[in-house]
């Protein structure tokens, strides 16, 4: 009895032991970090002399006096908006027809795939390039169609949609997971809606969506995480402008803490995301009792 | 009997293929259009400086032929003469008019509008840019830089994430679900929230300005990869590890002799990954690392641009060197790859 105990304990203590690297690390970089920010969005402090104290003016500063956060959070969230449905329409309907097994799926699939191994950065300037309103592929694409394309990441109207346009071009990465969602769902549910007369635009809505949707699901949470993420793009290709059209909120945060110093105001910021990014994630959790079905729930 | 059955088949069989055939259209129309940065990226590359800011582009480069012609270079021209095509070189202008010298036999001078004649052109790949590139910024240093991180990022990665994810996989103690499962809540985590007091942290331990806060970190485990590998750890049969306790073999020894021997492909698969985001990352470099001498790939290419904005053509031949490691790993690990996303995609 008493060996059976110390034998449980033994194994206690190795377990323990083996994952202690990220139990020192989660106190080191994530736990501790965690309440050293939200402390420091009580302050003002900008690493050269001493924070002090200032209880909540970060806060009202931040929702009453800066109109650049609004603005910062808007420019996001048009971005979330547009961009993540698009990526999720355009990454659903290119994994639909791989999975129809055409011919040469690998081969598609590492076309479609390939720009999101690609490094941030030197995508970014390839999109420079091609966005030039003067001499860039993009505007003499359009010439060709007798449409004269406007100034793109130089224009205050144009800068956002450019970015927006040039997300499409990582529309694999979204793919290749609903591609393999596709071919998990069994043929056979299929071949039984067929014999039931079942078309191919029912087999779409009854079948094949009701099944993705977790999957879905999974790409619209990270989509939105993500977009609260966004930042090589915009820093190397607009710096967030012109006239701040640009300026993503990570973008803002980063000028904040590290251009102007500010780092008790970029923590409220940084923590005033958080808030932001859970309740959306929350949002789109709870909306899913309406549209996500998960296997099981049927014998339920 | 048996050709009513075939029948509907027969039309069946066709729906599909033309079913097959319009997704391929769809599919060719949208490869062309991811193809095309691509292309214009590889074609900009091997460009001269004039080619670069042509309009309209100019796909595959090709440049005006020039001849000698008493020391000086000329530009060839295929002009009609007497109605007949000729190709002469341009010696001099006069206003529109041109005195056009045939190169074989400088003898033969002949004076006609210039605008009626075309330029001649040839392909030309300026293959010299790539050196260029590379001596116009110290990329030697971002590279040695890059791969210092690269490689140690990679054996911290793959060091801590094993013990940790066996530890999860394998040992049952008090608290080990409810710690699995904060492990798992730190992906929803935005990296802003912690920033600044790490920022904080390293400046204050002089780490600012070093590489120790892109490899270090990385020795303590992440969420992604931890997850990854306890799967593929539980799915392996446990009898092995008990037939290994009763031989007398440690913990340790079942880890480095059970478990990691029949985990390659997923332990593989994290490597493939760390390699590439640590290549790729430009987000945490910029934070941290500010002295050219410390510059990674990403940031020195990003200096690079500031200095070479016009010079299209170095820009795209450094950012194509920068975008082929990632694009070799990605074609000759694809299985692995797409594995991985999918293992943190799905089940995630």
């Amino acid at each position: 009895m008493f060996k059976s105990i110390s034998l449980r304990r033994r194994e206690s203590l190795w377990g323990y032991f083996f994952i202690s690297p990220w139990v020192i690390g989660f106190i080191i970089f994530t736990a501790g970090p965690m309440l050293a920010s939200l402390v420091l969005s009580l302050t003002h402090y900008d690493i050269a002399s001493s924070p002090i104290f200032v209880g909540f003016d970060n806060y009202v500063k931040l929702f009453t006096g800066d109109p650049k956060f609004w603005h910062a959070l808007r420019v996001t969230m048009t971005y979330a908006f547009i961009a993540i449905p698009l990526n999720l329409i355009f990454g659903f309907l290119v994994a639909y027809l791989l999975n129809l097994r055409v011919p040469g799926v690998a081969f598609w699939r590492t076309i479609y795939y390939l720009p999101s191994v690609m490094p941030g950065v030197a995508t970014a300037l390839l999109w420079g390039l091609l966005f030039n309103p003067r001499i860039g592929v993009i505007n003499w694409l359009l010439s060709l169609v007798g449409i004269k394309g406007p100034g793109w990441l130089a224009s205050p109207q144009w800068a956002l949609p450019a970015l927006i346009l040039m997300s499409l071009w990582g529309v694999g990465g979204g793919m290749i997971i609903y591609l393999a969602g596709l071919q998990g769902i069994p043929t056979s549910l299929y071949e039984a809606a067929q014999i039931d007369g079942a078309n191919r635009w029912q087999q779409l809505t009854r079948i094949t969506l009701p099944l993705m949707s977790p999957v879905i699901f999974y790409n619209l949470v990270t989509g939105i995480i993500g977009t609260f993420q966004y930042f090589t793009d915009a820093y190397v290709l607009t710096g967030g402008g012109p006239v701040d059209a640009t300026l993503f909120y990570n973008l803002y945060l980063y000028k904040q803490a590290f251009t102007y110093r500010n780092m008790g105001y970029a923590s409220a910021l940084a923590w005033v995301l958080f808030v932001i990014v859970l309740v959306f994630t929350l949002l789109v959790f709870k909306s899913s009792d309406l549209w996500v079905y998960y296997e099981g729930e049927m014998r339920g | 009997m048996r050709t009513s059955a075939t029948k509907p088949q027969r039309s069946k069989k066709r729906a599909e293929r033309l079913e097959k055939i319009i997704g391929l259209v769809i599919l060719t129309i949208g490869a062309v259009a991811i193809s095309i940065p691509l292309l214009w990226m590889i074609s900009s590359s091997l460009k001269g400086k004039n080619a670069v800011n042509a309009f309209p582009p100019q796909w595959i480069p090709r440049e005006p032929v020039k001849v000698e012609l008493d020391g000086r270079a000329c530009y060839l021209y295929d002009i009609p003469i007497d109605g007949e095509m000729r190709r002469l070189a341009l010696y001099r202008k006069n206003g529109p008019t041109g005195i056009f010298v045939d190169p074989e036999n400088p003898e033969e001078q002949y004076e006609a509008p210039v605008l009626d004649g075309k330029r001649v052109t040839r392909i030309k790949f300026h293959w010299e840019n790539f050196g260029l590139a590379l001596k116009a910024a110290p990329f030697a240093r971002y590279a040695l830089n890059t791969l210092l991180i690269v490689v140690f990022g990679t054996i911290g990665t793959l060091l801590s994430c094993t013990l940790v994810a066996y530890g999860f996989a394998r040992f049952r103690a008090p608290g080990m679900n409810w710690l699995f499962l904060l492990l798992l809540a730190t992906v929803m985590l935005p990296p802003q929230v912690t920033l600044i007091p790490t920022f904080i942290l390293f400046t204050r331990i002089h780490w600012y300005d070093t590489l120790y806060p892109l490899i270090i970190p990385t020795f303590f485990a992440n969420a992604w990869d931890v997850f990854l590998l306890r799967q593929f750890f539980m799915s392996l049969p446990r009898e092995l590890d008990e037939a290994a306790i009763i031989d007398g073999c440690s913990y340790w020894c079942i880890l480095w002799k059970i478990i990691v021997p029949q985990s390659f492909p997923a332990l593989a698969t994290v490597a493939i990954f760390t390699m590439l985001y640590a290549w790729n990352d430009f987000y945490e470099p910029l934070i941290y690392l500010q002295s050219p001498e410390h510059w990674t790939l990403a940031l020195g290419l990003q200096g690079f641009n500031a200095l070479y904005a016009k010079q299209g053509h170095l820009l795209m031949a450094a950012s194509l060197m920068m975008v082929v490691p990632p694009v070799l790993i990605f074609f000759f690990a694809q299985r692995l790859f797409i594995q991985g996303v999918v293992v943190s995609g799905i089940k995630g």
